[in-house]
This record gives C-alpha cells, sequence and structure tokens, in this order.
C-alpha cells in the first residue's frame, strides 16, 4: 500500500468512527435529553404523561410530610405556582424547606412523582435552573440577599 | 503580618513569572544565550515564591486566624488538624494557590532536571509554562486573593463545608490538580516544539514521563473522587456522568490518547502533528474542567457555591489558551516532518485505533456535557444530559477498543498479520470463550451488557498475561531462563502490562457494579431484619454521640448469612451545628465479591424506626484497585531508564525499537 493510500485508510477509518459516535450520539439524545420545568411550566402547558422531566423551585415552607415507609411529600413553588412531590427514599442531607430543589421524575394527575432529588454540596448552592425559573416567575427581587449572592459569601468547594 | 507577606510573594511570584514568560523566549529567539540563561533563576525563585504563599495560607489555616476571610469561611476552631491543613485547597481562593504551586514546581523541575535539554527548548518551555503561571497569578489576585483580611477579626469561622471533612477528599484535590497541572508540562512542551518546528524521538522521550506522571495522578484523582461519592453520599453510586465528574474524566480520556501515541512518536518517528495536538487538547480539557467547576455554569450534583465573575475571567483564560495554541498549531503543525511509514494492521496502528477511540469518546463526553449550554444559550430551553445518553453512545464506543486493546502489544511495529496474532493469543481465545461459558451457564439473570463486560475483562486480562509469556518466551525455553527474560523486562514493559491488567480489573468492576446492584429502601424497627442479595441486615438499632465539631446518630446492623456472622455495620448520619448541615456517612463491609454498604437515614414513625438504604455492590472494589494498579504501572513506567539519560547510545535506540512498550 503506498503511503497516500495509507493515508485514506485512517482517514477513512476516523471518519467511520466519528459518523458512528455521531449516530449513537442522535439516537441517543432523542431519549434521554431530560427538560427542565418551573412549577408555573408544569401548571400552565401541558405536560406529556410518564415522560421524564425535572421540575425545579423553592422547596415550599412547611410543606415537607413524611407519610411513614420512607414516602415523603413536599410542594416545589417558584412563588407564583406550586406542584406536589412525592418522592421514597432518603433525602439528600441538605434538603430543607425554602431552600432550592431540582428534583427528576414523571408528572400524572397532579402530582409529580420523583426517582431522583438532586443534592448538592453546600447549602448555599442555588442551581442555575431554579434561579431563573424565580426570576421568571418575577419573584427573585423577594429572595434574600443572602440567596442571591450564595458565592459570594460563600467559599465554595474543593474541585 | 503572616497573611500580608503572603500576598506580597504571590504579587512578587506575579512579576517573576512575567520575566520568566518573556526573557527566555525572546533569548531563544535571538540566540541571546544569556537571555536564556534567566529561565532556570527565574523558574526557581517562581517556586520559592509560590512555597512561601502556600506555607503563609497554611500557617493562618493551622494556627486558625480569623482576621483572613478565608480561615473564616473554611475554618473552625474546633476542626480537627488534619482538616484545618487540607482546609487551606478545600475552597476556591486556596485550590487555585494550589494550582500555581504545583504549576511552579513542574516548572522547577524542568529547570533543575532539565541540563539534557537543548537550551532553545528550555528556555521556551518554561517561557510558555510561566504564561500559564501569569494568567492564574493575575486570576488570584484580581479576583480570588486568599489572603485577604476581615476588621474586626472574627470570633470563630464558619467551618469547612463538613462534606469536604473526610480523608478521601482531603487528597482528592491536590491529585486532580497533580494530574491537571501536569498536562501543562505536555503543553508547554508541545508549544515550544511547535515554535522550533522540531519534533523528535528526543522531544517525545521527554514529554513521556510528564505525561505518565500527570495521567497516574489523574487516575488517582478521579478514583478518589469516585470512592468519596461512593461512600460520604449515601447513593451507593460512583460515577453520574455529572458535568463536574465529565470534566475530570475528559482530560484522562485526551491524556490517555496523549501518552499511547507520545510512543509512536518516540519508537518510529511519526503521528507527531497528531502529538502535539493532542497535548494541547490535554491540557485544554483540563482548563475546561476547571471553568466547568468554578463557573457553576451546569447544574451538577457535585456543585459548590460559585461566582459568576470568576467564570468569565476563567473563560477568558480558556479562550487565550485554547484559541492562541490552536492558532499556532494551525500555522506550524503542519511543518513537521514524519517519517515514518506502516500499514493500518500493525502497532502503530493499533496505538492510532487506541487515539481515535479515545479523542471520539472525549468528543462524546464533551458535547453531552456541554449540549445543555448551547441549547439553552439558542433559547431551546433547558435540559440536562443524563446517564443513558452517555452509557449508550460511551459504552459501545468503549467494547471494540477492549477487544482491540489484547490484541495491540502482539503486532508488531510497521506491518504485522492479523492472523499470525491471533494464534499468538489462542490460549486467550480459548480462557475467555471458557469463562462466558461459565458466566452463561453459572449466571441466570443479568444484563447482558454486563456479562460482555465480564467477558472483556477475562478477554483482556489474558491477554495481556499471553504478551507478557510470550514475550518472556514462557514454556519455550527452560523456566528458568525465561524468569531471567522475565527480570530483564524493561521497565516501560512492565508499566503497559501493569496499566492493561488493572484497566481489565477497573472492567470487571463495572459491570459487576453495574449489572448486579441490589438495593432496598425500607423503614426498620430495631430488631427487624431485611434480606438483600443472600445477606440478612438485622437492625439492631440507633444511639446517638458526639464527634469533635459535630453530633451523631449511629446505627447499628448485624449482617449474617445463612446464621453466620458476616460482618457489623454503623452507618452514621452527622450533624455539624456549625452550618447547621448534615452528612452520611454509610457504613461498609468489603468482601471479595462485592460490598455491603448501609444507610442510616431519618427517623421515621413513632416505634424507634429508621430509614434505611441497604446496597449489595457486586465486585465494586475491583475499580479502585484496577484504577490504583493502572496508575502504579504508569508510575513503573517512569521509573524506565532511559527517560533518566540524555541522548541514547545506537545500541540503545536499538534496544528500544525492538522492546514492547
Amino acid at each position: 500500500m503506498k503511503r497516500k493510500h495509507k493515508r485514506l485508510t485512517f482517514v477513512g477509518l476516523a471518519l467511520l468512527l466519528i459518523a458512528a459516535a455521531a449516530a449513537l450520539t442522535l439516537s441517543a439524545f432523542e431519549e434521554s435529553i431530560v427538560f427542565f420545568h418551573s412549577p408555573t411550566d408544569i401548571v400552565t402547558k401541558p405536560v406529556v404523561p410518564d415522560k421524564r422531566l425535572r421540575l425545579g423551585g423553592l422547596v415550599e415552607q412547611g410543606s415537607v410530610k413524611k407519610l411513614g415507609d420512607a414516602v415523603v411529600t413536599f410542594r416545589v413553588t417558584d412563588m407564583a405556582n406550586a406542584v406536589d412531590v412525592s418522592y421514597r427514599g432518603i433525602l439528600p442531607d441538605l434538603f430543607r424547606e425554602g431552600q432550592g430543589v431540582v428534583t427528576e421524575g414523571t408528572y400524572a394527575a397532579g402530582v409529580f412523582t420523583a426517582d431522583e432529588v438532586l443534592a448538592k454540596h453546600d447549602e448555599n448552592y442555588m442551581p442555575p435552573e431554579v434561579a431563573d425559573a424565580l426570576k421568571k416567575s418575577g419573584k427573585w427581587n423577594d429572595m434574600s440577599n443572602e440567596m442571591k449572592k450564595q458565592g459570594h459569601v460563600s467559599g465554595g468547594g474543593a474541585q | 503580618m503572616i497573611a500580608e507577606a503572603g500576598h506580597f510573594a504571590l504579587t512578587l511570584a506575579l512579576f517573576v513569572a512575567i520575566v520568566q514568560a518573556t526573557l527566555p523566549m525572546i533569548g531563544a529567539h535571538r540566540g541571546n544565550a544569556l537571555w536564556m540563561s534567566m529561565d532556570k533563576p527565574t523558574a526557581i525563585a517562581q517556586l520559592l515564591l509560590v512555597t512561601f504563599a502556600f506555607g503563609c495560607l497554611t500557617y493562618s489555616h493551622v494556627v486558625s486566624d480569623f482576621s483572613v476571610v478565608n480561615v473564616v469561611q473554611n475554618s473552625h476552631s474546633l476542626k480537627p488538624m488534619l482538616y484545618k491543613v487540607s482546609g487551606v485547597w478545600g475552597n476556591h481562593e486556596g485550590s487555585l494557590l494550589l494550582w500555581v504551586f504545583i504549576l511552579a514546581a513542574f516548572g522547577s523541575a524542568v529547570a533543575m532536571f532539565g541540563d539534557n535539554l537543548p537550551p532553545t527548548l528550555r528556555a521556551r518551555v518554561l517561557g510558555v509554562q510561566a504564561m500559564i503561571a501569569v494568567g492564574f497569578f493575575l486570576f488570584m489576585l484580581l479576583t480570588s486573593n486568599p489572603f485577604e483580611r476581615v476588621f474586626p477579626a472574627a470570633m470563630d469561622g464558619r467551618d469547612l463545608n463538613p462534606l469536604l471533612q473526610d480523608p478521601g477528599l482531603a487528597f482528592h484535590p491536590p491529585f486532580l490538580y497533580l494530574g491537571y497541572v501536569g498536562f501543562s508540562m505536555a503543553f508547554s512542551f508541545a508549544i515550544a516544539a511547535l515554535i522550533e518546528g522540531r519534533v523528535d524521538a528526543a522531544w517525545a522521550r521527554w514529554v513521556r514521563p510528564w505525561t505518565l506522571a500527570a495521567w497516574s495522578f489523574l487516575t488517582i484523582g478521579i478514583g478518589l473522587g469516585s470512592w468519596w461519592a461512593y461512600y460520604e453520599l449515601g447513593w451507593g453510586g460512583w460515577w453520574f456522568w455529572d458535568p463536574v465528574e465529565n470534566a475530570s474524566f475528559m482530560p484522562w480520556l485526551a491524556g490517555t490518547a496523549l501518552l499511547h501515541s507520545a510512543i509512536v512518536v518516540e519508537k518510529r518517528d511519526t503521528m507527531k502533528t497528531w502529538t502535539i495536538f493532542l497535548a494541547i487538547l490535554a491540557f485544554s480539557m483540563s482548563l475546561l474542567g476547571t471553568f466547568l467547576v468554578r463557573s457553576g455554569v451546569l447544574t451538577s450534583v457535585h456543585a459548590f457555591a460559585t461566582d459568576p465573575e470568576r467564570g468569565v475571567f476563567i473563560l477568558l483564560l480558556l479562550m487565550i489558551v485554547i484559541g492562541g495554541s490552536l492558532a499556532l498549531f494551525a500555522m506550524r503543525g503542519p511543518s513537521l516532518r514524519s517519517t515514518g511509514v506502516f500499514k493500518p494492521i500493525s502497532r502503530e496502528g493499533g496505538l492510532l485505533l487506541n487515539n481515535l477511540v479515545m479523542s471520539t469518546g472525549c468528543a462524546v463526553v464533551l458535547l453531552g456535557t456541554l449540549y445543555p449550554l448551547f441549547l439553552d444559550a439558542v433559547g431551546g430551553g433547558k435540559v440536562s444530559v443524563g446517564p443513558p445518553f452517555f452509557n449508550s453512545v460511551f459504552i459501545p464506543l468503549m467494547i471494540p477498543m477492549f477487544m482491540a486493546m489484547g490484541f495491540g502489544p502482539v503486532l508488531s511495529w510497521k506491518r504485522s498479520d492479523l492472523v499470525q496474532a491471533c494464534l499468538r493469543l489462542k490460549v486467550a481465545f480459548m480462557v475467555t470463550g471458557l469463562a462466558c461459558a461459565a458466566f452463561l451457564a453459572l449466571i441466570d439473570q443479568g444484563p447482558f451488557l454486563a456479562i460482555l463486560g465480564l467477558g472483556l475483562a477475562v478477554w483482556l486480562f489474558v491477554a495481556t498475561f499471553v504478551e507478557l509469556a510470550e514475550r518472556i518466551k514462557l514454556f519455550k525455553e527452560p523456566i528458568g531462563s525465561s524468569f531471567a527474560r522475565l527480570l530483564r523486562q524493561p521497565r516501560a514493559s512492565w508499566g503497559m502490562t501493569l496499566a492493561h491488567l488493572g484497566m481489565a480489573i477497573v472492567i470487571a468492576g463495572m459491570a459487576g457494579a453495574g449489572g448486579w446492584k441490589v438495593e432496598s429502601i425500607q423503614v426498620m424497627t430495631p430488631g427487624e431484619t431485611v434480606n438483600v442479595a443472600g445477606y440478612d441486615y438485622k437492625f439492631i438499632g440507633a444511639r446517638q454521640g458526639q464527634g469533635p465539631n459535630y453530633t451523631i446518630i449511629a446505627g447499628e446492623f448485624e449482617v449474617t448469612q445463612g446464621g453466620k456472622h458476616v460482618a457489623t455495620l454503623k452507618p452514621e448520619k452527622r450533624n455539624y451545628p456549625v452550618r447547621q448541615m448534615p452528612t452520611t456517612e454509610a457504613a461498609i463491609h468489603t468482601l471479595f465479591t462485592g460490598d455491603l454498604y448501609a444507610v442510616i437515614g431519618d427517623p421515621d414513625g413513632s416505634n424507634g424506626g429508621f430509614v434505611t438504604r441497604l446496597y449489595f455492590n457486586p465486585l465494586i472494589v475491583w475499580m479502585w484497585a484496577g484504577s490504583l494498579i493502572m496508575a502504579f504501572g504508569a508510575a513503573v513506567s517512569i521509573s524506565d531508564r532511559r527517560y533518566r539519560i540524555g541522548a541514547p547510545a545506537k545500541r540503545k535506540i536499538q534496544n528500544a525499537a525492538q522492546a514492547k512498550v
């Protein structure tokens, strides 16, 4: 094989690999992208039942109830609307009323059934989507300065 | 005074770095030996100054000087000494100081041990190193000064984030940074080579140990991080394809490709342009990782509070480094001449395949990680890309590579024969076939992918051994002579064998933990027993206790199998009053076949019940054992004597060309 042919073989092989990766990527994206919803989105727009989505906002004050058998219910709010959430399992260490939370699961018949409540490593951390949802609902300015400033006062983490 | 001295040293270090970034570079360009020779003293001066600054910050933390903001926010007088020290880098400002400290240390190492480098190359390498350092010094001094004072001094500190008060995480950042910053060496050598317009075997011999060291540290760093997530977060998981995790994985993939392609440059004088590109890529990915973690642009389960301003600064730094180096690469890269030619089926071909898969994998991870940012920027909505995407793309990419990984080392340089290679590996084929048949017969359920994973692990493990046996002519010569050959194997080949064996063990661990994990969540009252994967967990009860700076609720489980005692597990829930933050301490008992894992949650119900989470994680510890073996393999390879000698004599070149890497 000539040098040119050799090079062509490799270029071809590389293209094949990249094409395969792209094809796999595209087919994977179809089903594995999870869209973020604010409580207002869920209340005002139709939601496909049993499609996985993320719901984020603040945990409403006084809404956390333990129903026994490790089931917890709470309401996630963006201060304009609120959605009931049900979750079975151990809540992350930093789950608290009045703080930002992101949950993943499905929505049907007025209840969001979460199978994942995203933990965070720092009590001052506010997920960017939650901050945006609050800004959209026009309630961002009601938030305490402490929460808005987050990182300015906190040391942050090690990674 | 100590903090001010540290601040002053840091500012001084910036100026030294500016001198180091300019004089030697100009000197190398003009052939001015005096200017070039400035590289060594400035590099060492920079290290001394940064060491001093680092010492100052450490001192402030150790003596709990609460007039320093950094100490107030991340320390507490009651905190154990280990975490007072690890708290130095357990925060944004301190971790940057650690970053520049490591950068300066690597630079000085080149200055001190680089006497056998051509003077112009050394001057340029250290010049590029200093340019990176200037960027980070500016970043620290302008946005993240660790020595800032607070007046009046605080009475006590706010304590370090309790999740970080953990031995695994105390050492995770230094290792990760040693890896990230280690790739800056390969980067500096690549840029210097582009400026010089010359890449040869000697260059590759210089780059490889640095790359191996960085890769080895990064492997340990990622391993420590995932181990920490496994036992400290209490989810029983070890890898979530989270942006912050991906941020450390991308440089690892690029670095793996780099250390394999550098072999080809050293041994066969080809694939030069590609190797330079990978060196740029590996360090760019390290910087991108720093940006993703420090800027908080992506929602991550591992996210800490961040400051957007800092994100913008790192982004700027990122664009200058990546844009600048790629522009230089585009201008000078094509002029690098390669002499070696090879056929697709050859050692070079195998290494190239590794490179293609690794860089494609890196691109896939990059795409999945940044996709939410792109989509959000074009107004496509907020999304998250989770494990299903990465698993369905990444795993199919890796399967053919693990298959090929068995073949690579038995192929000869330049041209080889696939049939011949198969014949040499016939023992490996037979063992793998038998093992797969046994798996299918013995394991009646479980995902196909996990069984395939176990099969691949066996294949890679045995093929690596068969290759070693071939190399020492086992059973073809008297055993004593084979043993003598074994001892004479160059360290670099030992490194390859160990790293590939380690990889096989990692694959087995991932397949086991991914395929047969058993999870059980329930409320348990004292005396109650739950069976998980054949083990009976009896909940004895929970009691309260007190640690140095936290309170404890400690649960107790007795684990038995068929009535025989296996282990007593004592998971804890800790509460740190200063930050009002609870943490979970999972209790883990490691068996050869898997981990028994218990977590205690909140009280539930009136009769002393607690929410508990019990897991059986099969083979999971193999993953970390395998990573350690891989990292050790890299360390063995670094100790190869040819990296410690200058230009090798002719006979040695021939030997090196014959030796298997």
